[in-house]
């Protein structure tokens, strides 16, 4: 069944077919619509699930972490300051192992007070143990949900899907949403290993002493590393079921491209339409696409990045005294590659809370970049006002 | 009532283990143990952060015999509406979920998501084990710590400033259908409390007095009669409150006995002058009249 429905709206779509059980959340511009929507649906008996509408993010999370707990399929959405107050809860979910599903739509940080879009809430949240993972259209974040849960529940993780405010939060697309039985098919009732249970009682979260927490500490790196092939093999399952595949990377137009654009969100899409542009005039200017931040696709970036010339990251966010935090991470992931294939990194900050990436803004970066063989700062900020 | 009597009516079954870490002579097991005992196996419990987190006992023991979460400081409510949440799906209206929270927790840093479960009136009952003050971390005061107090973040000489927060009070403006009060010297009232909150739905809540021997600077072996005369006293009284309107005493008598040698005894309260004590006897008998007016307007 094809919809034309906004990116929120794709999530609560998500949420429904993947059939939460139990949901907790507070409203914040731009994440109102999800909650809102899914309370309607829990309301008409659309979806069979609890809906705890508590009093804080923090709140919010800590009722998902119980829910989890007791077994049930939790989820929640939120935004910028909600998900900067539930930032303890999030460490306390990952370090548990509670396979939460929470959609954030990315906004900027106050003050300022801003509500636009901006990466540096979810980056914020990097350290915490959630798999992170950006999209570009509504569908994508519709199949991103179902597949979340899916993922969470295989390597006992939270789940972050994350997507720009207004571009897509608010933005009416073409869906296609896929039948309730096909996705039961795909994503059955969840079946907790661990869980709450009177009849086989256990504590959980305990202190833990020296001579134990290292360990706990690898086994949470341990499911991040597994977490790239777990996501690759239930991608290749959604895409035999639905025909559809993302990649925690993506490259388009990548092949012998001399100069390659390396973005996520929805300044891909925008990047798409230029480089066919340029490909129109046999310029080698090739994209890469990051989907999943956490854990970070090292070997994949260095298999598509490596023998490139020249790579320009796009930042839609800052880590104030460092720069772009994608571009920080590609060259971490890229400084082990041999100097012959290793490509110079060129960092661009752009859009800051909200603002447009137009395909100017764009080709500016491709005309800056291709002029400077080395880089010209690590973080050059474009579109800023003189 | 007699010994015997008492004993007759504690359940013998045991939900919590020896072994666990309190430290000597403190009530907070004892309470755990008699609110278990009338609780049974059915029973979730939801621990945020407090010194029982301790008593517990470190990853991979327990001192519970039931399902225990330990949940971060401020979350003991919300943690706990997410677990009645996941049971209320899977069909399972009779396990109790219980969070035990110490007076930081419930009081200070955990109100507000008491206030929001309260509010929505979540099937959970809320146990605040209240020791009047921060004592896991050494004896900072809390907002359930009473006027004249010393603590380690109000010495002697600039002791406690603020009456108790009356956190009673606090719940039965939420409308909740149980609140009561009870301690471990009067066990078969605590357990004829818990008995009968267990079979009300909707959000419960104890209060329980805590004396606590290291903080409150007394002997090991006085916590009962602390307990006993904390309510004799009238320091903290006996109650029952449903639907937060209808307010009811629950002591056997009401002869009252002076509050002089229940802080004399206690190291905490040392340094109080006569003059100290008369205005902490003032704030006793301004709570006690008007806890006696929302009495009297309940009949």
């Amino acid at each position: 069944m094809k919809k034309v429905i906004i990116g929120n709206h794709a999530v609560s779509w998500g949420a429904r077919l993947a059939r939460a059980e139990v949901i907790s959340a507070y409203p914040i511009t731009p994440q109102t619509q999800v909650v809102e929507e899914l309370s309607e649906m829990c309301a008409d008996g659309r979806l069979d699930a609890r809906f705890l509408k508590v009093e804080s993010e923090h709140s919010a999370m800590a009722a998902c972490i119980g829910a989890s707990a007791t077994g049930a399929r939790a989820f929640t959405a939120t935004s910028s300051h909600g998900l900067a107050l539930m930032h303890e809860m999030l460490h306390w979910a990952a370090g548990g192992r509670h396979p939460i599903v929470m959609a954030n739509i990315n906004r900027a940080l106050g003050p300022g007070w801003n509500i636009w879009t901006d990466q540096t809430d979810s980056l914020s949240q990097r350290d915490t143990g959630w798999v992170q993972l950006y999209c570009e259209t509504n569908q994508e974040v519709l199949d991103t949900t179902i597949m979340a849960f899916r993922l969470a529940e295989t390597v006992d993780l939270p789940v972050m899907i994350v997507l720009d405010a207004f571009y897509l939060s608010h933005t009416a697309e073409p869906v296609d949403i896929p039948d309730q039985d096909a996705v039961d098919a795909f994503l059955p009732r969840r079946q907790a290993r661990f869980k709450l249970d009177v009849s086989d009682p256990h504590a959980f979260g305990a202190l833990v002493r020296p001579d134990s927490y290292m360990e706990m500490r690898l086994q949470l790196q341990e499911a991040m590393e597994r977490t790239r092939d777990v996501f690759d093999r239930v991608e290749v399952e959604w895409q035999q079921r639905f025909g559809r595949r993302y990649g925690a990377v993506e490259a388009y137009r990548a092949d012998d491209a001399e100069l390659l654009l390396v973005t996520s969100g929805t300044i891909t899409s925008t990047a798409r339409f230029v480089v066919d542009r340029r490909r129109e005039r046999n310029e080698a200017v090739g994209l890469v696409k990051v989907k999943m931040f956490r854990p970070f696709p090292v070997e994949r970036l260095r298999a598509l990045l490596g023998g490139a010339r020249q790579v320009a990251v796009l930042d839609r966010n800052l880590s104030p005294g460092r720069g772009g935090i994608f571009s920080e991470e590609t060259r971490a992931a890229l400084y082990d590659l041999p100097e012959e294939t290793r490509p110079a990194i060129h960092g661009y900050v752009v859009g800051l809370g909200g603002r447009d990436v137009t395909p100017t803004v764009l080709d500016e970066i491709i005309d800056r970049t291709r002029a400077s063989a080395v880089p010209e700062r690590e973080d050059v900020w474009v579109g800023v006002n003189p | 009532m007699s010994q015997v009597m008492i004993a007759d009516r504690v359940p013998t079954h045991e939900l919590m283990t020896s072994g666990h870490l309190a430290c000597p002579g403190c009530a907070a097991p004892l309470a755990m143990r008699l609110v278990l005992k009338a609780l049974g196996p059915q029973t979730i419990v939801v621990m945020p952060a407090s010194c029982w987190s301790i008593i517990a006992g470190p990853w991979p023991q327990s001192s519970l015999k039931v399902p225990l979460y330990h949940t971060a400081f401020e979350t003991g409510a919300a943690t706990a509406s997410g677990v009645r949440a996941a049971l209320d799906m899977q069909g399972d209206r009779d396990t109790t979920v219980m969070v035990w929270a110490g007076d930081g927790g419930t009081f200070d840093i955990g109100l507000q998501a008491l206030s929001g479960a309260a509010e929505r009136n979540e099937d959970i009952l809320y146990c605040c084990y209240d020791n009047e003050a921060y004592m896991n971390t050494g004896v900072q005061r809390s907002s359930a710590t009473p006027r004249g107090a010393w603590t380690s973040t109000t010495p002697a000489s600039h002791p406690e400033a603020s009456a108790k927060k009356d956190i009673v009070a606090v719940l039965a403006a939420h409308h909740i259908p149980y609140i009561a009060t009870a301690t471990v010297a009067y066990p078969v009232d605590l357990l004829e409390k818990v008995k009968k909150a267990k079979a009300i739905r909707g959000t419960r809540f104890l209060h329980i007095l805590s004396p606590c021997p290291p903080g409150w600077k007394f002997p090991d072996e006085a916590t009962i009669e602390l307990a006993r005369m904390a309510v004799a006293c009238r320091v903290f009284p006996l109650l029952e409150i449903e639907d937060g309107v209808r307010w009811r005493f629950t002591m056997d008598d009401d002869t009252t006995e002076p509050l002089q040698p229940y802080l004399r005894c206690q190291g905490r309260f040392a340094h109080l002058t006569d003059e100290q004590i008369a205005q902490f006897q003032s704030d006793v008998t301004a709570r006690w009249k008007w806890i006696e007016r929302q009495v009297a307007a309940s009949e």
